[in-house]
């Protein structure tokens, strides 16, 4: 079977090392990807500010696009596009009007039926079964989780495993051969947007973060979002001038972790590409 | 023949105003089957009934129809004049005037004729009307009284003073509940331990109070007044006509670290326990699960120990079958614990405790002798932060209600801490001050202003710990939701209060309706709080919901009140308006077929299955029967029914039919 792939903006762009790193993992792994093509803006945090109606129609062409090149299921790493696609089909199922309204805004059909999955559930339906034998290099070292906020909230549509202190990455590094940390600052605000208006914010922020992490001993960061990891990552000088010294812990994809301990290139998976250095 | 009299009541002018009361009674007067009709100004007062019973006796009347009100109002009243006038008070029936009728319409021809239709269909109803009688039911006047707190023991002495016989059963080793493990209560802080173990001990003593700790309700069927219940009395494995309750086994039990429940696993006990020092009964029971012998096969030192070879490794649970005419529901409530709380940290953290474990820490007879020791390093907490609504009040945790009791106890956990640690700092996080009660307000500004506890108004949002302090993280929503971060030694979250475990098997048992949380549900929110909807079963204390003690206690004993109203009748009289399934002669017996189709409709399981025998006993036919005393006559069944085999007594298919003819055919 083939697995749909929506990129979104980030991942063509800022965080395209995600990109390569999911490829090539999926690439590893024997899954067949294929780009939903003609796809379009997912409405990120701009849409639902201004119109409900556009929020939920951009990211219903996605879906309504897959649906329409065949595909069953896509992935969609990056997880502010995760929570747009997934409230909208939430949405759209529960109320017709706005559904109809919707497809008639697209000029596309739409029934619902595709399987929309955030990176952690790709991994673990494709990866996790087979990840063991794939295994080089154990990937040893100590690792903070950091969820971040669009991947599980809000709980009652995206059901993640444990609303505040979730735990399905931390179990797939565990099988890659790291060791998770526990801490508490799992779920914390890294800034978001903030990076943009007020990177000060940013910096007391994702200090605090990247703080804790340090002061549990952690020495690397795995993330799931582009946005918490060009936060973590490109602020890290505010970041630094928070905590008032360098703390240099490198800010991994899930998936670029995951490439190294399956013996991947550096350069497939991207890690030059990163602000901080991947010294890992 | 029908002799029927129509009395037709202008109720002042509530009625005569928009209906022409002559008319009606002119024209019921010509209706086939009627004899007398008559209109008067008051029908209810006592000349109107007097008319009423002289016409009964004068005319022979075989029926009578009250055109008037609603029957809710007065149908009592003429129904008693009727029997004190010789006729079967059920030949009696109501047209309601002036609810349906005058009130509702405008003075006019129509709103005539439609009093006259009103009439008109009760006459042709009551010709189908039969005597009835009275249903009586025997009362068994013992009481069962489910669960030992303080609603409980509240309960059951009050209902023993009344001279009537308790059983009450308790499924720990000891009475008491929650409230033998409070410090002080509020708004006195007198005490808990001190006002509770005189009750608990003249529950045991008292005479017409059967106590059966250890013990659990298996099964219960029949109804008010005749109630079955079997009782598990699980094994203690001791013979408790033997113990003396010396205790030397408990000293002597080599598996002491167990968790204490009744310290909230803030201290350990052996495996064989008294749960608390002034437990009643105070004889030990063996805990199977954690019990080395029970276990591994090895041990016994308890055994060896005992001076009155009261130990027994080989007992059973037994079931005791008890008769019982009313019940008691008293199982009290549990409060969630801190694992419910990720954010909070997850049940990781030793000195993030729920509001019941700092009872037990600030408790004389705690696992610290009262003083405010944190259970991770035993330091005493120089700063201390309470979390009001943890958990309660939030609709994400799927708790949207009130937990009621945490504002009070909140206040006064504060103030113990304060007295206890001079120069310590408390901080208590609330949504809203809810202090509604006697001397509850002046409590709580007194731990606020006297106490100088540290109120913020703000939730908390995350708590964690770094460095060996208790990182709280909130908000303060009275200064514009300023981020506040406290570094404390020790959080007490006042976790909401939720129902037992099994309080919903349990209401299944008994059934008794329970709400979408399992707090078992009142007849009536206002009017009826401490019965259930299943007749003869009452409700005290925190199983309907969060309560305090003085709560609790006035429902136990307004639920006391309701079940010695019931045994003060030898005989229950109910209204006779319920279901029978017809019978007739052989061969055919009844029409019913016996599908049992209203078996499953019944809301009540009054419906049975009878066996009709020949005269060798063999079994001919099974057909529904329906227990009088279970029946609420609610038609159910009757509208479940393919062989039209069930009527409502006094609303038979015959009787509906012909009010509904009388309506279509012209008169």
């Amino acid at each position: 079977m083939t697995l749909g792939f929506y990129p979104g903006c980030s991942l063509k762009g800022s965080s395209r090392e995600y990109a390569e790193s999911v490829l090539a993992v999926a690439n590893a792994f024997d899954i067949q990807i294929r780009e939903i093509t003609d796809w379009n803006c997912c409405g990120a945090t701009a849409a639902h500010n201004m119109n409900r109606e556009l929020s939920f129609s951009l990211p219903a062409r996605i879906l309504s696009l897959a649906e329409k090149q065949g595909l069953q299921e896509i992935v969609v790493p990056c997880a502010a596009c995760y929570s747009r696609l997934t409230v909208t089909k939430h949405e759209l199922a529960k109320d017709p009007v706005l559904k109809n309204a919707v497809t008639e805004a697209n000029g596309l059909d739409y029934s619902g039926a595709v399987e929309v999955l955030n990176i952690i559930q790709m991994l673990n339906k494709y990866v996790t079964p087979n990840l063991e034998s794939h295994v080089v290099r154990q990937f040893d070292h100590k690792v903070a989780c950091y969820y971040g906020c669009y991947l599980i909230r809000p709980h009652e549509i995206l059901k993640f495993d444990r609303e505040e202190d979730p735990q399905s990455m931390d179990e797939l590094m565990l099988k890659a051969g790291a060791t998770p940390i526990d801490w508490a600052f799992k779920t914390e605000c890294c800034g978001a947007g903030l990076s943009v208006s007020r990177t000060a914010s940013v910096g007391r922020l994702s200090g605090k973060i990247i703080g804790d992490a340090k002061d549990r001993g952690a020495e690397v960061m795995i993330v799931a979002c582009p946005m918490c990891h060009s936060n973590l990552d490109m602020r890290r000088n505010s970041i630094n001038e928070y905590l008032g010294e360098k703390v240099d812990i490198p800010v991994l994809y899930i998936t670029q972790a995951l490439g190294l301990a399956i013996g991947l290139e550096r350069k497939v998976l991207g890690l030059q590409r990163h602000f901080v250095n991947v010294t890992v | 023949m029908s002799k029927i009299g129509v009395f037709v009541c202008h109720c002042g002018e509530n009625i005569s105003a928009t209906v022409d009361c002559v008319k009606v009674a002119e024209t019921a007067g010509k209706y086939d089957g009627v004899t007398f009709s008559i209109d008067y100004k008051y029908m209810c007062s006592d000349p109107g009934q007097t008319i009423i019973k002289n016409a009964i006796k004068e005319k022979g009347l075989t029926g009578v129809v009250v055109a008037s009100c609603s029957p809710r109002m007065h149908e009592p009243t003429f129904r008693k004049a009727c029997a004190e006038a010789g006729l079967n008070p059920y030949m009696c029936e109501m047209a309601n005037l002036r609810e349906h009728c005058s009130w509702v319409h405008e003075k006019g021809e129509e709103t005539t004729e439609k009093a006259i239709d009103l009439v008109r269909i009760l006459v042709e109803k009551i010709k189908y009307n039969q005597s009835l009688d009275a249903i009586k039911v025997p009362v068994t006047k013992t009481a069962l009284v489910i669960g030992g707190g303080i609603a409980g023991i509240q309960a059951s002495l009050d209902i023993a003073n009344t001279g009537h016989k308790v059983i009450l059963i308790e499924k720990d080793p000891s009475i008491g509940g929650h409230m033998s493990q409070l410090s002080e209560t509020f708004p006195t802080l007198d005490c808990s331990q001190c006002i509770l173990t005189p009750r608990m001990v003249e529950v045991a003593q008292h005479p017409d109070i059967t106590l059966y700790t250890y013990a659990e309700l298996e099964s219960l069927e029949g109804f008010i007044g005749n109630f079955k219940a079997k009782i598990r009395r699980k094994s203690k494995s001791i013979d408790e006509k033997l113990c003396t309750g010396c205790g030397l086994c408990t000293t002597k039990c080599p598996n002491k670290k167990i968790p204490s429940e009744f310290n909230e696993g803030l201290g350990t006990r052996p495996a064989i326990y008294v749960p608390f020092p002034q437990a009643v009964p105070n004889k030990p029971v063996i805990d199977k699960v954690n019990c080395t012998y029970y276990t591994k096969g090895k041990c016994r030192v308890c055994e060896k120990v005992c001076p009155t070879q009261a130990i027994r490794f080989d007992q059973e649970d037994q079931i005791v079958e008890v008769e019982i005419g009313a019940i008691v529901i008293a199982t009290g409530f549990t409060v969630k614990q801190p694992d419910f709380f990720p954010e909070y940290g997850y049940g990781k953290y030793p000195d993030v405790i729920t509001g019941l474990q700092f009872e037990r820490l600030a408790s004389a007879s705690g696992p610290t002798l009262g003083e405010i020791k944190r259970p991770s390093d035993g330091k005493i907490p120089e700063k201390i932060v309470f979390v009001a609504c943890a958990g309660s009040r939030d609709q994400a945790k799927g708790i949207p209600y009130c937990s009621k009791i945490c504002c009070m106890y909140i206040a006064k956990h504060a103030m113990l801490y304060q007295h206890k640690v001079h120069g310590g700092k408390s901080y208590v996080f609330y949504m809203d001050i809810r202090a509604g009660g006697k001397m509850y307000e002046e409590f709580v500004r007194r731990a606020i202003e006297d106490d100088g506890v540290n109120y913020v108004r703000g939730r908390i949002s995350r708590i964690y710990e770094k460095n060996g302090k208790l990182i709280v993280n909130g908000a303060d929503t009275l200064l514009n939701a300023m981020p506040v971060e406290i570094e404390a030694d020790m959080v007490v979250l006042a976790t909401a209060g939720v129902a037992n475990e099994g309080a919903e098997e349990l209401a299944q048992k008994l059934h008794v309706s329970y709400d979408p949380y399992h707090f078992f549900a009142e007849a009536h929110p206002k009017l009826k709080p401490v019965e259930t909807n299943t007749a003869g079963i009452f409700l005290a204390g925190a199983c309907q919901a969060p309560r305090d003690i003085p709560e609790s206690v006035a429902m136990a004993s307004g639920a006391a009140v309701k079940v010695a109203a019931l045994f003060s009748q030898d005989e229950l009289t109910r209204e006779p308006l319920i279901a029978v399934v017809n019978r007739q002669a052989a061969p055919v017996y009844s029409s019913c077929v016996g599908c049992f189709l209203c078996q499953s409709a019944c809301p009540y399981q009054a419906i049975e299955r009878e066996d009709i025998k020949n005269r060798a006993g063999e079994v001919i036919k099974s057909v529904a029967k329906v227990n009088p005393g279970l029946c609420q006559g609610c038609g159910t069944c009757v509208a479940f029914c393919r062989t039209k085999s069930i009527d409502i007594q006094g609303y038979t298919h015959e009787q509906v039919y012909s009010e509904v003819m009388a309506l279509l055919n012209e008169y």
